[in-house]
């Protein structure tokens, strides 16, 4: 097995998941007969083909930076959970 | 068709013939397709969410510009169901997650803007799988939506509700997005035209982000000519999606010359069997039998190999997980969507429980395996060696179309599966999709279109897959095909049990 529940927990937590008990033994399970599935890739050579991140050749896109008006606040606001003056209203971060 | 047919049953371009000399109006027009809507949306359930008020005002504006004799583009008047990726200002837009549920966009996507401009008509938005995570719509927060052509069959997905919602007669058209087969296999499955063009070709400005290398927008509609007629709605440049190509989009009608003659076609091995395992037998004979045809209409057909292929669902379900447990970072209950209602704790707190209480379970399946790929230590091993191996999955395609114009293939292994057939098999429900990934890898444009029937009556799709940029040679060997067959006037009609089938769709 390449995942324990342990780490299927500590994955939970970097991508901000809470799992139940239930949850948590179901992914274990099934992420590791997905990653089961990826051995297969291991097989192939790769030595010195450069990665593909975008299927056509564009990059570096620049345009003049021109001020021009934005969202206003109350629309920026409109669908938030929680607002006050103007600010989205988090609980309390710093301590 | 015998009797004079309905106006929900229409193409757009028909329905347009009658808009622009003034025969129909596009209330009528409206009025007719929602009164298909009520009386078979409770059985399909393609839609999340109807815009009557909308579409009325939006029908009326037309009818008075074309009464005072505006010239109006091809399909202004013509009703449209938009996919619930979209953002639609002022209209909820939720993906079909719950973490998304009261959302309004403020803004619309450059599609929605194109289909505004172009005097389309908002019937709605349609079903689709929770984030455009699935393959056959029941990952939707919303419930699931039921092949028109067999009620206890899915419709593929994850645009399930829009490739339904036509081949239903619920819209005139509609659109969906694409990320590993999310237009073409719905459309299969639905018998009905969809297309996803080259990686860049149509912008994502607005639309909801799965995985940002391959998501693409495109047309889901009732016959080709519908399909090009689309293409120029949603094709162009935009200057706020920075992969958009800077290339202005040509007129796609022009492509649709009868004739393949001078085409050279190649049957793709590993589409016809991935890893060794063949496609249903029943599909595999459609396809050939299509071949068959190809070669008739002047056409030049071989069969070719790309090796590479066989390695596509792993690729794909690292790529697609990693980017999108990037891209889902986003939904964590502070700028809009849901919160966790939970008190006490701190943030992390909060983030978790909303997203643990908002995201459905193939979204945390996905978020898991793509934070894991993308995390310390398994970043070579994964998404590094993943993206390698789509350089070659690539490489094999260019080195094809050295020889051929199009590469031919089904657009999935089987016929539309029973609902609730794969759902408890992650791997079972991501194979559905072997013979879409590739062409998402690639980046390159691939069709579907129904090309036969299956024993018990289902639509059968074929694949056809271009070099970038030659969306006008995909749709001129699809018109060829499609004018030499009657799939495509297969549809509609009043909920009937056929054999103990039940079914919204007859055949004509």
């Amino acid at each position: 097995m390449r995942l324990t529940p342990e780490e299927v927990e500590h994955v939970a937590l970097l991508g901000r998941l809470r799992l139940t008990e239930e949850e948590r033994a179901r992914f274990t399970t099934q992420l590791n007969s997905i990653l089961d599935h990826f051995e297969q890739l291991k097989d192939i050579d790769t030595a010195g083909v450069p990665p593909m991140s975008h299927a056509v050749p564009v990059s570096n896109v620049v345009r003049e930076d021109q001020p021009k008006p934005s969202l206003a606040p109350e629309e920026a606001l409109q669908n938030a959970p929680d607002q006050d003056r103007n600010c989205f209203r988090v609980p309390r971060v710093i301590e | 068709m015998s009797s004079t047919p309905e106006l929900h049953d229409l193409t757009a371009h028909e329905l347009s013939d009658l808009l622009t000399s003034k025969q129909v109006s596009a209330r009528d027009a409206l009025a007719a397709v929602y009164q298909r809507i009520n009386d078979i949306e409770s059985e399909v359930h393609a839609y999340v969410r109807l815009t009557r008020e909308l579409a009325e005002q939006q029908a009326s504006e037309i009818d008075e510009r074309r009464a005072r004799g505006e010239a109006l583009p091809p399909l202004a008047g013509v009703p449209l169901a938009l996919k619930d990726i979209c953002c639609t200002k002022g209209i909820e837009t939720t993906c079909c997650s719950r973490i998304l549920q009261g959302f309004v966009p403020p803004y619309d996507a450059d599609v929605v803007e194109r289909c505004r401009r172009s005097g389309l008509v908002f019937l709605g938005k349609t079903n689709m799988d929770e984030f455009a995570m699935g393959s056959s719509t029941e990952n939707s927060a919303f419930g699931v939506t039921h092949n028109p052509w067999d009620l206890a069959r899915v419709p593929g997905g994850s645009s399930g509700g829009s490739a339904a919602a036509v081949a239903a007669s619920e819209t005139i058209v509609s659109m969906g997005t694409d990320t590993g087969g999310s237009i073409r296999q719905p459309a299969s499955c639905c018998g009905v035209v969809g297309l996803k063009p080259t990686y860049g070709r149509v912008s994502r400005y607005g639309v909801i982000a799965f995985a940002s290398s391959l998501d693409q927008v495109g047309p889901i509609t009732k016959d080709v000519r519908d399909c090009a007629l689309m293409m120029n709605v949603l094709a162009g440049h935009d200057p706020r999606d920075s992969t958009s190509i800077p290339l202005p989009a040509p007129d796609y009608t022009q492509a649709l010359i009868p004739g393949v003659k001078g085409l050279r076609f190649g049957l793709v091995k590993e589409f016809m069997e991935y890893q060794g395992v063949g496609v249903d037998p029943e599909v595999s004979s459609s396809i050939r039998t299509a071949l068959d045809r190809l070669r008739e209409l002047g056409g030049e057909c071989e069969e070719v190999s790309l090796p590479y292929l066989n390695y596509s669902i792993p690729v794909y379900y690292i790529i697609a997980p990693a980017e999108a447990s990037s891209n889902l970072a986003r939904y964590d209950g502070v700028q809009y969507g849901y919160r966790s209602p939970a008190k006490g704790g701190d943030i992390v707190e909060m983030y978790s429980r909303t997203r643990d209480e908002g995201f459905g379970a193939e979204v945390k399946r996905r978020i898991m395996l793509g934070t894991y790929a993308l995390s310390a230590g398994y970043y070579d091993a994964y998404y590094l060696k993943a993206s390698q191996v789509r350089t070659l999955i690539r490489r094999d395609f260019d080195r094809a179309f050295e020889k051929f114009d199009v590469l031919v293939g089904p657009v999935s292994p089987t016929v539309a599966f029973r609902l609730g057939e794969k759902t408890d098999d992650p791997i079972a429900m991501y194979l559905s999709d072997v013979c879409t990934i590739p062409v998402n890898m690639g980046g390159l444009p691939g069709m579907s279109l129904p090309c036969g029937f299956s024993s018990e009556g289902l639509p059968i799709g074929l694949q056809l897959v271009g070099k970038p940029l030659s969306e006008e040679t995909l749709l001129r060997a699809a018109y060829a095909f499609e004018q030499s067959t009657d799939c495509h006037r297969r549809r509609s009609h009043p909920i009937q049990t056929r054999d103990g089938r039940r079914s919204v769709v007859a055949r004509a």
